[in-house]
C-alpha cells in the first residue's frame, strides 16, 4: 500500500497546493518521486514525532492539508497526546499515516508491531481511522478522503503486492465491503490480515461451508448499520485483525451485537498476549497468534459442530 | 500560493488604552476570586509580557484575519493573563470573562481555540513551541510577514518535546518565531533548579542554533523592544528569556505566604494552587490600587 500511497497523493498534490508530506525521517525507496515533484512540499522534520504532529498542526492551522508519515507505532503511539490535543482537539486537517499494520515488521521484533493503534486512535470521536485491506482499496479511500474536514489517521500496509480477491478497489467511508457472501457464518477481517479471511472462506466453501467475508475498513464513523444487517444474517460471526483484542474490530462488533440484541455468537480472532520476545516473518506471527487462514477455518469449523480436519 | 500580501501595518490598539498591567493584575485578581481558583501566582508574573505583545507587538487586525501576527500561550495554566487581555482588547466581551470557570464555558483554566482571539488551545506543557515551529514554517512557505510568539515557562523546558521543536525551527532558520521564556524559578513541587536545573538556559538555547536575550520580563519597554527588534543574527529564530518574579504586583504572594491558612510553609509555590481568601483578596488588590 506504500505505493498506493504515493501514487494517490502525488496525484492529488498536482492539483491541489495545499498539500504537504511531512515524515519522521522514513520513506526510503517511496518518497522520492513525490521528492522531486514537490520538492517544496516535502519536508522531513526528523526523527521526532511529538513534533512531526505538533508542526502539522501548526501548518494545517494555516490553511495547507499536511500528510505526516511514519512508522505506524512511532506515528500513532509515540504522539499520542499531541493527536489529541492537536488536529483532533483544533479539528484540523492533518492526516497522519502509519505504516505496517500489525505483524508486517515481523523481523524488526515487538517495538514495530502496530497492534494497538487502531484501537487506541479511534478512542477519538475527531478522528477518522481507515484501514485499508490492500493497495486498490488503499488508492481510493485515500483519495476519496483527502479533503474531508477534521483529522484522519490511515494505518497502511507494507505489502504493495498482496490483493484481496473481489474487493476492487472499493471503499465507502463508514459501510463494509462484502467480497464474499454466506450464510453458514461470517468472517469480519480488518487490514492486510484480510488475505487470510478469504482464503480461509475459500477453504471452508471447499469444505461444503458457505462463510461470508465483510471487510470493515473504517472507524469514526464506524459501520454499525452494515455490520448489524451482517450479524443478524448469520449464527456466528468471527473476527479477524491483526491488533490486540479490546481496542478494534472485535470490541466494536461486540457492541454492535449486544445493543442490537442480535441471536449470533461472536468468536474473536486477536492478539491476547504480551510480547514474548520472539519475532518472525509475518506469516508465524499470525501463525503463532492463531490469526492464519489455517486458524480461521478450525475455528470456523469448531463452531460450526463439524470435525476437524 | 494562498493571497497572502500583508499590508505592512495591521497593529490594532484602538480598544487598547485600558489594556495595563495593573488592569491586568485587576482582572486576574477579580476572576480569581469569583471563580475561587488557583495559578494566580503564574498569571500574575507574565502581565508585562502579555500587555506588551498586546499593545506594542502583534498585529492583529481581527482575530480571523489569515495575516495575523499568532500569538501561543503554551504555558496554558496562565490563560486568565490573556482573557484579561483579549477583554480589554474588546475580542471577548466583559459577560464572557465573568464565566470564566463557569459552567459550560468556553474560558477555562486553560484556553481553547474557540475563545476569539486564541489562536492555539494549549494546556499540556511543551505542545505550543512545535505548533509555533509549524504556524511559523507555514507563514514562510504562504510569503506572508506575520510572527509567530510563543510564550513558554522555564519548567516547560523539562519536556524533551520543547527541544525537538528548538532544533527543528533553527534548522528551517525559522526567523519569524519568537519565543519568551518566563523565568520564574518556579515549578509545581519545588524551585526549578532544584527539580531540574537549566539556570544556564540562554548556553542551552544559543547550542541549539537559537539567538538568546535576557529581559526583565517586568519592564513593557524591554519586552517592547526585543519583541519588536528585527533578528541580528541571520536566520535565527529568537528566544527572550524573561525574567520574571512569581506572583508579581501583590507582595505575599511573592513572599510565598498564605495568610489565612498558616499552617502552610512560606514558599511562592503556594500562589500556584490557592484561591483566595475574602482577606487576602481584600489585601491584594488594596495594594494593587495603591501601586502606581
Amino acid at each position: 500500500m506504500r505505493q498506493a500511497f504515493v501514487n494517490a497523493l502525488c496525484g492529488l498534490a498536482a492539483a491541489d497546493e495545499r498539500i504537504l508530506l511531512l515524515t519522521g525521517d522514513l520513506g526510503f525507496m517511496a518518497f522520492e518521486r513525490f521528492r522531486e515533484s514537490f520538492a517544496a512540499r516535502f519536508l522531513n522534520v526528523g526523527v521526532a514525532e511529538q513534533n512531526l504532529i505538533g508542526v502539522a498542526t501548526g501548518m494545517a492551522e494555516a490553511g495547507f492539508l499536511p500528510y505526516a508519515y511514519s512508522i505506524a507505532t512511532f506515528a500513532a503511539l509515540r504522539p499520542f497526546e499531541f493527536i489529541r490535543n492537536g488536529p483532533v482537539l483544533h479539528r484540523l486537517p492533518v492526516r497522519i499515516v502509519g505504516m505496517g499494520m500489525g505483524f508486517e515488521y515481523g523481523h524488526a521484533g515487538p517495538s514495530h508491531y502496530a497492534l494497538e493503534d487502531i484501537g487506541v486512535l479511534r478512542t477519538l470521536p475527531g478522528l477518522r481511522v481507515i484501514i485499508p485491506a490492500d493497495s486498490a482499496q488503499a488508492y481510493t479511500a485515500i483519495s476519496q478522503t483527502y479533503d474531508l474536514p477534521g483529522p484522519t489517521y490511515y494505518s497502511l500496509g507494507k505489502d504493495d503486492r498482496a490483493t484481496v480477491h473481489d474487493l476492487d478497489g472499493r471503499f465507502e467511508l463508514g459501510r463494509v465491503e462484502t467480497v464474499r457472501p454466506g450464510t453458514d457464518l461470517a468472517i469480519v477481517s480488518m487490514g492486510s490480515i484480510t488475505t487470510e479471511a478469504v482464503a480461509a472462506a475459500d477453504e471452508l466453501q471447499r469444505l461444503g461451508i458457505n462463510a461470508a467475508v465483510a471487510v470493515v475498513s473504517s472507524f469514526n464513523p464506524d459501520p454499525i448499520k452494515d455490520l448489524a444487517e451482517l450479524a443478524a444474517s448469520v449464527p456466528h460471526v468471527i473476527s479477524v485483525e491483526a491488533q490486540t483484542l479490546s481496542g478494534g474490530l472485535a470490541a466494536m462488533l461486540g457492541l454492535v451485537i449486544s445493543s442490537h440484541n442480535l441471536p449470533c455468537r461472536l468468536w474473536p480472532l486477536a492478539v491476547r498476549t504480551s510480547p514474548d520476545g520472539r519475532s518472525g516473518s509475518q506469516q508465524d506471527c499470525w501463525r503463532r497468534h492463531k490469526l492464519d487462514r489455517t486458524s480461521i477455518v478450525d475455528l470456523s469449523l469448531s463452531v460450526l459442530g463439524k470435525p476437524l480436519r | 500560493m494562498f493571497n497572502a500580501t500583508a499590508p505592512e501595518m495591521k497593529r490594532d490598539v484602538s480598544a487598547a488604552a485600558g489594556l495595563t498591567p495593573k488592569r491586568i493584575r485587576q482582572i486576574i485578581l477579580e476572576q480569581s476570586k469569583r471563580a475561587n481558583v488557583g495559578h494566580i501566582g503564574s498569571c500574575l508574573c507574565v502581565v508585562e509580557i502579555i500587555c506588551a505583545l498586546y499593545t506594542k507587538v502583534l498585529r492583529i487586525s481581527t482575530p480571523s484575519d489569515p495575516d495575523r501576527d499568532r500569538f501561543i500561550l503554551s504555558k496554558g495554566h496562565a490563560a486568565l493573563a490573556l482573557y484579561a487581555a483579549l477583554a480589554l482588547k474588546g475580542h471577548i466581551t466583559v459577560e464572557d470573562l465573568a464565566s470564566f470557570c463557569g459552567e459550560s464555558t468556553f474560558l477555562g483554566v486553560h484556553p481553547e481555540y474557540q475563545v476569539a482571539g486564541v489562536d492555539f488551545a494549549t494546556g499540556s506543557l511543551g505542545h505550543g513551541l512545535s505548533l509555533a515551529a509549524g504556524a511559523a514554517l507555514a507563514a514562510r512557505m504562504q510569503r506572508s510577514t506575520r510572527r509567530i510568539f510563543c510564550l513558554i515557562s522555564d519548567a516547560e523546558c523539562n519536556e524533551g518535546s520543547v527541544w525537538e521543536a528548538a532544533m527543528f525551527s533553527s534548522h528551517h532558520r525559522l526567523q519569524n518565531l519568537t519565543v519568551v521564556v518566563d523565568v520564574n524559578g518556579q515549578q509545581a513541587l519545588g524551585l526549578t533548579r532544584e527539580v531540574l536545573d537549566i539556570s544556564n538556559l540562554a548556553e542551552r538555547w544559543r547550542s541549539f542554533g537559537w539567538q538568546a536575550t535576557e529581559v526583565d520580563g517586568h519592564s513593557l519597554d524591554q519586552l517592547s523592544e526585543i519583541l519588536n527588534a528585527e533578528a541580528s543574527v541571520a536566520g535565527a529564530p529568537r528566544v527572550v528569556l524573561a525574567r520574571t518574579v512569581f506572583g508579581r504586583g501583590v507582595s505575599f504572594m511573592v513572599a510565598g505566604k498564605a495568610l489565612t491558612q498558616t499552617h502552610l510553609t512560606d514558599q511562592p509555590i503556594n500562589w500556584h494552587y490557592l484561591p483566595m481568601s475574602d482577606e487576602e483578596y481584600r489585601i491584594a488588590m488594596a495594594e494593587l490600587e495603591a501601586a502606581d
